[in-house]
């Protein structure tokens, strides 16, 4: 099909823009004459949020990037130079390391929306797949930010996370080398996780979100109640009966929770900042110095999963190796979810009690394995978070087998309410 | 049921913020302390006392002269006059008097630059760090400290507290705060030195963060528009919606 200029005739000045580039189309295909289930609930309000959050990254970090020097002797200074003498300087951080934290709460969230209402399932795998690598992209990004203000966590934090690498057999020394671009992390380091985090990521960023969203677009959102809306079209219009345009019922819907989510968010920026260390940590008001280890390394709390799982998993010939397969593969397995989930039902509301309890189930080994991830290493600990990692993955690799037997609830034709 | 298990998910959500309340600092569990960096005067007393007793040794590289005294209410000839050293300038951060090289070889390492301090290790830690200098005839300057055990920093503020040795704790006691005997009183009453120690521990939460007030202050405003925001979008989206069945 030959792409027609200006399929919609408009005139005018905004005429001459539409014979030239597709603004009225474009408008029309992904706001004004995109329809949208009309039952969407709570759980929907973190994509629209997900893109403010990123917004705000961008935004933020722009100002920051104008005042922040990459180098080991300058970036810690550079940051309190930020937060004292540049006009806006500490709100502006405090937005940017806050909206960190707010990248990954609302990503969480939309995730588990994500396998509750089976928005993976066909013909949406490559959203889902999309959105995995948004994750995975994340991950990489926030790290690299983390490691920027060179304080003594960003530094013992790189440390670890970079020393990864070396448990890959053979190559992995020479790979820690290479990626440090020095024996220890230091300024060769900093400048090309900086190079990384500015550049390289939010560029990849924002082209998976794009992808993300076109994909959506071209096949439709999902709903809680997983059935097709384009199913039910009105004869005349071949409009779904039960889709709303999104603009405006959806805008104006996710400005309230934009609203909600603001509130929430500007209270930690202006009222607690450093998040109880969670956002801000303690030991990164003290400038990286490679003499000290402190006491606990910890990660990021956002890492909280995946740390726990490295650390409980049992080295094989004093080589972590294991630790990072398993950490690894905590993620990759997340790019297999269409294909593991095999039950007659898209979501939830109509899937069996075995699916249900274990999705719940899935929730709690979550939290508690963040939460594990972030406490110093005891026995009890790691023996909790070992089955929280065996949850974990039998969570995953059997679902083709439960998800398969289970007997479902019948699925309306219509979406409900 | 649908509704308990929303519920259920976003609480662990929001449990999964709650702040840990491990410290990462070695030591015995810090007194009870809360800073107040709105207490004007306290801060003022602080300052005064930072540059008299902490200043020689200690900078405060990332505060200067002047934004202190702007935040302070100290008009510049009275910082000039009474808190900074014939040389700098009001636009200065305040440096240490002590050379980093010399102070190195007479104590082992350069004392700290304190403006993130009570950042870094906690306002009670300051709190009680400098309540907690004990007589230690194992050590080379004749005092220790329960709070960074093998201490390099003399017991400068000895004169003031007098000296004191570690008690030994008693039979049945829980392990908490450790407790010391006054061996030999200072220019200071218990009660006295307390107060000046709670001073100084707030002016350096002051300069860990010298726009926090303001903050505070602006949040409060954010706040309120954040609210009336909420309920114009709820409207506006009701109002949008009445024709959605």
């Amino acid at each position: 099909m030959a792409i027609v200029p200006n399929p919609y005739k408009t005139t005018g000045f905004l005429g001459w823009i539409d014979d030239r580039f597709p603004l009225t189309k474009m408008w029309k295909d992904h706001l004004s004459e995109y329809y949208a289930p009309k039952n969407f609930n709570f759980w929907y309000f973190f994509g629209s949020l997900a893109l403010l959050v990123l917004v705000n990254q961008l935004l933020t970090g722009i100002f920051l990037t104008m005042n922040y020097k990459p180098s080991a002797t300058d970036a810690f200074d550079s940051v309190q130079y930020i937060m004292r003498d540049v006009p806006w300087g500490s709100v502006i951080r405090y937005m940017h390391a806050t909206g960190a934290s707010a990248f990954f709460i609302v990503v969480y969230a939309h995730m588990f929306r994500g396998i509750l209402y089976g928005s993976h399932r066909k013909p949406r795998e490559l959203i889902w797949i999309f959105g995995s690598l948004i994750f995975l992209v994340l991950m990489a990004e926030a790290f690299c930010g983390y490691v920027l203000p060179w304080g003594q966590m960003s530094y013992w934090g790189a440390q670890v996370i970079i020393s990864l690498f070396g448990t890959i057999p053979y190559i992995g020394k020479g790979l820690v080398e290479w990626i440090q671009g020095d024996y220890v992390p230091a300024d060769a380091t900093l400048n090309r996780l900086f190079s990384l985090h500015v550049i390289a990521l939010p560029f990849v960023l924002v082209g998976l979100v794009v992808a993300h969203l076109l994909a959506l677009h071209e096949v439709g959102s999902n709903n809680p109640d997983g059935v097709e809306i384009k199913k039910h079209k009105d004869p005349v219009t071949h409009i779904p009966l039960d889709g709303i345009a999104f603009h405006p019922y959806y805008t104006v819907k996710d400005l309230v929770g934009v609203a909600g989510f603001l509130i929430i968010f500007c209270a930690v920026i202006f009222f607690a900042p450093e998040g109880g260390g969670m956002v801000l940590e303690q030991p990164n008001f003290q400038m990286a110095n490679p003499q000290v280890t402190p006491p606990e390394i910890t990660p990021a709390w956002y890492f909280g999963v995946f740390y726990a799982m490295l650390r409980a998993t049992p080295s094989l010939f004093h080589s972590a190796l294991p630790g990072v397969i398993v950490m690894g593969g905590a993620v990759i397995i997340l790019f297999f979810m269409p294909w593991l989930d095999r039950s007659p039902v898209k979501s939830w509301r109509y899937k069996g009690p075995v699916f249900k309890t274990l999705l719940m189930l899935f929730a709690v080994d979550f939290v508690i394995m963040n939460y594990l991830g972030m406490q110093p290493v005891s026995p009890t600990h790691t023996l909790i978070a070992r089955f929280g990692t065996i949850f974990y993955f039998g969570f995953f690799l059997l679902m083709p087998f439960y998800s398969q037997w289970e007997k479902t609830k019948p699925v309306p034709e219509r979406v409900t309410e | 049921m649908k509704r308990l298990t929303f519920v259920a998910a976003g609480l662990s959500l929001a449990l999964a913020l709650i702040p840990t309340l491990s410290r990462a600092e070695e030591g015995p569990e810090p007194l009870s302390f809360r800073e107040d960096v709105g207490n004007l005067p306290s801060v003022q007393r602080g300052a005064r006392d930072f540059m008299a007793y902490c200043s020689g040794c200690h900078a405060m590289k990332y505060l200067r002269y002047n934004r202190m005294g702007t935040d302070l209410g100290i008009p510049d000839d009275l910082l000039k006059a009474n808190l900074m050293l014939g040389t700098d300038k009001v636009g200065d951060p305040i440096p240490s008097s002590m050379p980093a090289k010399q102070a190195e070889s007479w104590f082992g390492r350069v004392p700290p630059d304190l403006t993130l301090e009570t950042k870094a290790r906690g306002s009670a830690w300051v709190f009680s760090y400098l309540q907690s200098f004990y007589l230690d005839d194992k050590r080379p300057l004749g005092v220790n400290n329960p709070y960074l055990p093998g201490v390099s920093m003399p017991a400068v503020l000895g004169e003031l507290q007098g000296w004191q040795k570690l008690a030994a704790p008693e039979k049945g006691e829980a392990e908490g705060a450790p407790k010391f005997e006054l061996v030999q009183a200072g220019s200071m009453t218990p009660e006295e030195y307390k107060a000046f120690v709670t001073d100084l521990t707030n002016f350096m939460a002051y300069a860990s963060e010298p726009g926090k007030s303001e903050r505070i202050a602006l949040g409060g405003k954010v706040m309120l528009y954040l609210l009336v925001l909420l309920v114009l979008t709820y409207f506006l989206k009701k109002e949008f919606w009445r024709d959605i069945h």
